[in-house]
This record gives structure tokens, C-alpha cells and sequence, in this order.
């Protein structure tokens, strides 16, 4: 084979772009990154049926298997069912396990090498790790969206508003999800080891997180690790928006719908997402760091 | 031709001196002095293992020098990394593309990176598909590639931001004599199309015929820097090889009847001597030991390594075979 263009290639009178000159780094150079990573991301996902509907698998059986099992054993109270109880939870967990797959996408990158062409264009490392966050957080909102849209089959009305302020916590808390994920990956040189460590924080997260009980009266041991979770910020939000939607006795919900309290003190809403914002610009902080002074 | 100098231009591409590596207690490049021209391709011919890849790193700013300083492109590699890394392009031995994204979006992917101007982009994109005849794949997936193609758009994507210098480190390896030949001719039109440098390493003594000039280099230091011509005229003689039935015995005889030093590599003799094609009719008549074959040639870049180092390039890289595994292991892998 020649090295001339091969005959079969139309001759395409090609406009001689020669010399182009790569500017200095500027901010907008900067966007410009953030928005290729980004997208890069969203392609990838969309490309990947698979991966879009594995990642929902788990919620599901949580929901429909244990919460509809446990369900006959368990009499929350009238016109709640167990199933309900978790879906605020289910909403967390979806947003969970896909941030935490888009995050771990960058241990592929490492293995298939492309990592490393980002990794010396002379752009700031901070770019590349927001736009795979900003990317991964999306990829991951998206998904939730499957699970807010199954609210009907959980007894949780359809409400536009309630359905609004669910993706934006959602959002939120996919990007902290991610930057925690990405600040893992940025030391993990395979795959196997991401899984491994994946599947012994994500489990956890999600049990220590008060979706499947409240997170009030709890041994202290446990409500020490319950405060320290992210997503314990994010699911208590989650099922104060949909507590304020159904149709139940004030007793249970103060049950049930406790909130979350810091040494006795009620953490307010707000705080809540607040605090799930604050860990994620934290963990992104630390990921951007590692991945600067890795090569 | 687009090499000619112009009195304003930089002529040094490449600067070296005393650039040195280490990792731990290993002494991956030991003091290597060089300069390239610009408009030259110059190659890093050694065993692997020899320090061509940690080298080639440090002049990418990939790694920090231990000792040394270096300048590509007229900038500093260690104070001036983003002035560097704007300037060169860069081919790994590892392949970087994304697989699952097309040739397109590769290239368009690497020049949103290196801030290529988007009024060109598109232009710049369709010309480089085309300069590596990959335009009719454009919209396929890196996947679907053979090694060869994607080598080519690794090449391509290299030269999309019009680096100065253009790193291709083993650009050839793993690749079939056929893909390889294909590979070299493309980058030798390169020369002739584009305004740039190329610094390569290679381990095939038959590439780095190819270059302008090539450096020898051999446990971390450069042991020879010259065309590849100059570098065989160095050598002189004339190669001959033969087998024997005894071959202790005939290193012995050579060395006492004829005063030669022969090397046995393989159970096979090898020494030089001037007018080859001379000396093997005394041969037979001379040397009591029987001799199945015999073969004359003239002097090669693997007769070059064999004067310099006395070993072939073939036993360096078995006896540095154990000492880059331990590098990789000092290095935590910095390749992936």
C-alpha cells in the first residue's frame, strides 16, 4: 500500500489548512475542554445500551424484590406501603450506581491508553476532571429519571413540581457521586481493583444511608457512620419531598420522615443539600489535585 | 520542499545536555548530550531497555529529568511544559485513541484539546483524514481498525495542531513487515509535506536506516551519533559469519593464526576484517576446523552496535530484558 490517498477515495479538492496555531491557554480554551470531555461522555453512554439499562437493575430489585417481599412482613401503617417507603431511597441509590460507573470510566481510559492523550494536552487537569464529572453526573441524571418516572407503580403522584426538585437533587448528587468516584479512580491503575473497591463502598453507602430505615434512634455506632455518608444528605430530602406528597398520618411520618439531626439539632433541608454539594466541590478539589500530580 | 531553512526559524529542534534519569537505584539514561536539527528525522536506535522510551519522555515533559536540561521547540521541558506540549505531537508505543468514538471524533476530540482554532478545525480534520487515506473511514469506530490504520490516524492525529517536532515512539512496533514498510514510506512523505521534525525510536536496525540521523544508545547513554552512512563507513569492514563444527576452538585458531577477535552469538562466529570476499579462500585453506557456512556482507547498523558494544542488539535486549522489568516496576507503570 502506497501512502497516497487510495483511488477509490473521492479526489476531494481539500482547502490546504496548514500551520494551524495552537493559542495559549485561556479560559476559553478551558470551556472548550470541558464541553469536549462532556460530551465525549454522553456519546460513550449513548453508545453503550447496555451499561444504560444494567446500571438499573439493582435499584429495581431493591425496590420491586426486597421492597415488595419485606413488604408482607412489614406494616409501616395505613396507605403506606414498604415499597413507598424505599423509593426515596431507590431515587439515591439509581443515581448511585450509574455516577459511580461514569466515574469508573476513567480507570478504563487508563487501560486503554486514551487517558494518556488527555493527560498531555496542555490544558489544566481541573477541566479534564469536571467535564468527566459534569458528564457523569448527566449520564447519571438521566438515569434517575427512569426511576422518577416509576413513581406511579410505588403509589408517589405524578406532580411536576415534586418531580422538578427530585432531578435536581438528583443531579447534585450524581456530581458528588462522581467526584468521589473520580477521586478513587485517580490512584487505580485497574479495573478489577475499581469493581472491587466499587462494590465495597456502594453497598454500604447505600445501607448506611437511612434509605431503608430512618436515621433517627439508631445505635451510635451507626448513626456516626449514617452522618458521615453523603448520600444520607440527599435520600433525606428526597423522602421529605415525597412524604409531602402522600397522604399519611402525621404519626407516621415523624416516624418515619424524621429528618436527620446533628447531635440533636434538626438539620434543616437546605443544609442538607448543601452539605452534598459541599462534599462533592471537596472530593472534586482532591480528584483534580491526585490527577495533577499523577502523569 | 518545505525543509528549507528560513533565516528566522529556529534550526535547533531538539536540545539536550547532560540529561539524566533515574529511578531509585536504576540509572535509566545516564547523561545523554544531543541536538537535532530542524527538518530532521532523527532516530534512538538501542536494545529495549536502553533508556529510548524514558528519553523520549522526558523530552515530552512526560517525565521530570532527574539531571539535565532539555529544550524542544526552543522552550524549556521542565519550567516551559505547556509551551512544549503545544508544540510537539506525540505517538506513543501504546496506542491512545478512543475505540468506541470514530476517526472523526478522535481528531476533532484532539483538537478541541489543543485549542486548534475551530474556523479550521473542520478543514484541518478532512485534510489530515485524507493525508492518511482514512477520509472513506471517517465515520467508522477506532475499533473496527486494523493496527496498521490505526497507526495512521495516530500520526495524523499527532500532526493536527502543526506540532513543531512529532514524537513517534516504536511507531512500527508490533506491526506486520508489510504495515511497518507502508508506515515508514508515509512518514518519509511526511518529511516532504510538512514543516516538521521527527524524533523516533526503534529498535529495528532496518528503520533506522531511514533516518537522517540516528543515535546509538546503549545502557542509558548515546555510544554513536552520525547518519546512518557515516556511522557504517565507521565501521569499516566487512562482516563475515560462519558456523563451525567447534566453535571455542575456532575463536581460539582465529585469534592465533589470523590475530582476529571473533564474537559467538548463537552458535554463530562472527568477526570483521577488510576485503571479506578475500580473506574467505585463506579461510578454508587455513583453519584446521570444518566450517558449514560462510557468509560475507557488508558492513550493517547491527555491525555498527556490534563495534560499539561487541554484543548484537538481539543480546542486549535479552540481558536488559530483566533490568526494564524492574524499571517498569521502579516507573509504577507511567505508560498507562
Amino acid at each position: 500500500m502506497t501512502t497516497t490517498v487510495e483511488p477509490s477515495a473521492p479526489a476531494r479538492p481539500t482547502r490546504r489548512v496548514t500551520a494551524v496555531r495552537v493559542p495559549n491557554r485561556t479560559t476559553g480554551g478551558e470551556f472548550r475542554v470541558i464541553k469536549i470531555v462532556f460530551y465525549r461522555e454522553l456519546i460513550r453512554f449513548l453508545n453503550d445500551r447496555i451499561r444504560i439499562v444494567t446500571a438499573l437493575v439493582q435499584p429495581f430489585l431493591f425496590l420491586f424484590v426486597l421492597g415488595s417481599g419485606l413488604g408482607a412482613l412489614v406494616n409501616l401503617g395505613p396507605g403506606l406501603s414498604l415499597r413507598t417507603f424505599f423509593y426515596p431511597g431507590i431515587l439515591g441509590m439509581s443515581v448511585l450506581m450509574t455516577a459511580m460507573m461514569a466515574a469508573a470510566s476513567v480507570v478504563w481510559d487508563r487501560e486503554y491508553g486514551f487517558l494518556r492523550e488527555m493527560l498531555v494536552a496542555p490544558v489544566r487537569r481541573g477541566s479534564l476532571v469536571l467535564g468527566k464529572c459534569l458528564g457523569g453526573a448527566v449520564i447519571a441524571g438521566f438515569e434517575g429519571v427512569v426511576v422518577i418516572a416509576i413513581a406511579g407503580l410505588v403509589e408517589v403522584p405524578y406532580n411536576p413540581l415534586l418531580m422538578i426538585e427530585v432531578f435536581g437533587i438528583q443531579l447534585l448528587l450524581a456530581f458528588t457521586i462522581c467526584a468521589f468516584g473520580m477521586m478513587m479512580a485517580s490512584r487505580i491503575q485497574q479495573m478489577q481493583s475499581f469493581m472491587a473497591l466499587n462494590m465495597l463502598m456502594v453497598m454500604p453507602m447505600y445501607f448506611l444511608s437511612g434509605s431503608m430505615f430512618p436515621s433517627r434512634d439508631l445505635p451510635t455506632w451507626l448513626t456516626v457512620l449514617n452522618r458521615a455518608d453523603p448520600l444520607t444528605y440527599a435520600v433525606d430530602p428526597l423522602r421529605r419531598l415525597v412524604f409531602d406528597h402522600l397522604h399519611v398520618s402525621a404519626a407516621i411520618r415523624a416516624k418515619l420522615d424524621a429528618g436527620v439531626s446533628w447531635d440533636g439539632w434538626h438539620v434543616p433541608t437546605l443544609l442538607e443539600v448543601g452539605v452534598v454539594g459541599a462534599m462533592g466541590l471537596i472530593m472534586l478539589s482532591i480528584a483534580i489535585f491526585a490527577f495533577s500530580r499523577s502523569e | 520542499m518545505a525543509k528549507t531553512p528560513n533565516a528566522d526559524e529556529q534550526t535547533v529542534a531538539v536540545s539536550a545536555r547532560g540529561l539524566v534519569k533515574s529511578f531509585g537505584d536504576i540509572h535509566a539514561v545516564r547523561a545523554i548530550d544531543l541536538e537535532v536539527q530542524a527538518g530532521e528525522i532523527f532516530g534512538f536506535l538501542g536494545p529495549n531497555g536502553a533508556g529510548k522510551s524514558t528519553t523520549i519522555s522526558m523530552l515530552c515533559t512526560l517525565l521530570t529529568p532527574t539531571a539535565g536540561t532539555a529544550q524542544v521547540a526552543g522552550f524549556d521541558v521542565v519550567h516551559q511544559r505547556d509551551d512544549v506540549r503545544r508544540h510537539i505531537g506525540l505517538v506513543f508505543q501504546d496506542q491512545t485513541l478512543d475505540g468506541y468514538l470514530t476517526a472523526q471524533m478522535n481528531l476533532r476530540l484532539h483538537g478541541e484539546l489543543y485549542g486548534v482554532p475551530s474556523s479550521v478545525l473542520h478543514d484541518r480534520i478532512e485534510r489530515i483524514l485524507n493525508m492518511v487515506g482514512l477520509w472513506d473511514r471517517r465515520k467508522s469506530k477506532v475499533n473496527t481498525f486494523s493496527g496498521g490504520m490505526r497507526r495512521r490516524l495516530e500520526i495524523g492525529r499527532g500532526l493536527l495542531h502543526s506540532p513543531r517536532v512529532l514524537f513517534l515512539d516504536e511507531p512500527t512496533v508490533g506491526l506486520d513487515p508489510q504495515t511497518r514498510a507502508s508506515i515508514w514510506s508515509y512518514i518519509r512523505e511526511l518529511k516532504a509535506t510538512e514543516d516538521i521534525t521527527m524524533f523516533m525510536t526503534t529498535h529495528y536496525m532496518d528503520e533506522a536506516e531511514y533516518c537522517d540521523r540516528i543515535a546509538i544508545i546503549d545502557d542509558g547513554r548515546i555510544i554513536a551519533l552520525d547518519t546512518p552512512e557515516a556511522l557504517k563507513a565507521s565501521v569499516g569492514k566487512d562482516r563475515i559469519r560462519i558456523t563451525t563444527d567447534d566453535g571455542t576452538e575456532a575463536i581460539r585458531l582465529l585469534d592465533e593464526r589470523f590475530d582476529i577477535e571473533a564474537t559467538i552469538s548463537e552458535h554463530e562466529l562472527t568477526f570483521s576484517v577488510e576485503r571479506g570476499e578475500h580473506f574467505v579462500p585463506r579461510l578454508f585453506t587455513e583453519l584446521p576446523v570444518s566450517i558449514r557456512s560462510v557468509s560475507v556482507a557488508r558492513p550493517t547498523l547491527d555491525d555498527v552496535f556490534m563495534a560499539y558494544t561487541g554484543r548484537t542488539i538481539r543480546d542486549a535486549e535479552a540481558s536488559t530484558s530483566e533490568f526494564s522489568k524492574q524499571m517498569m516496576k521502579a516507573r509504577m507503570g507511567p505508560r498507562r
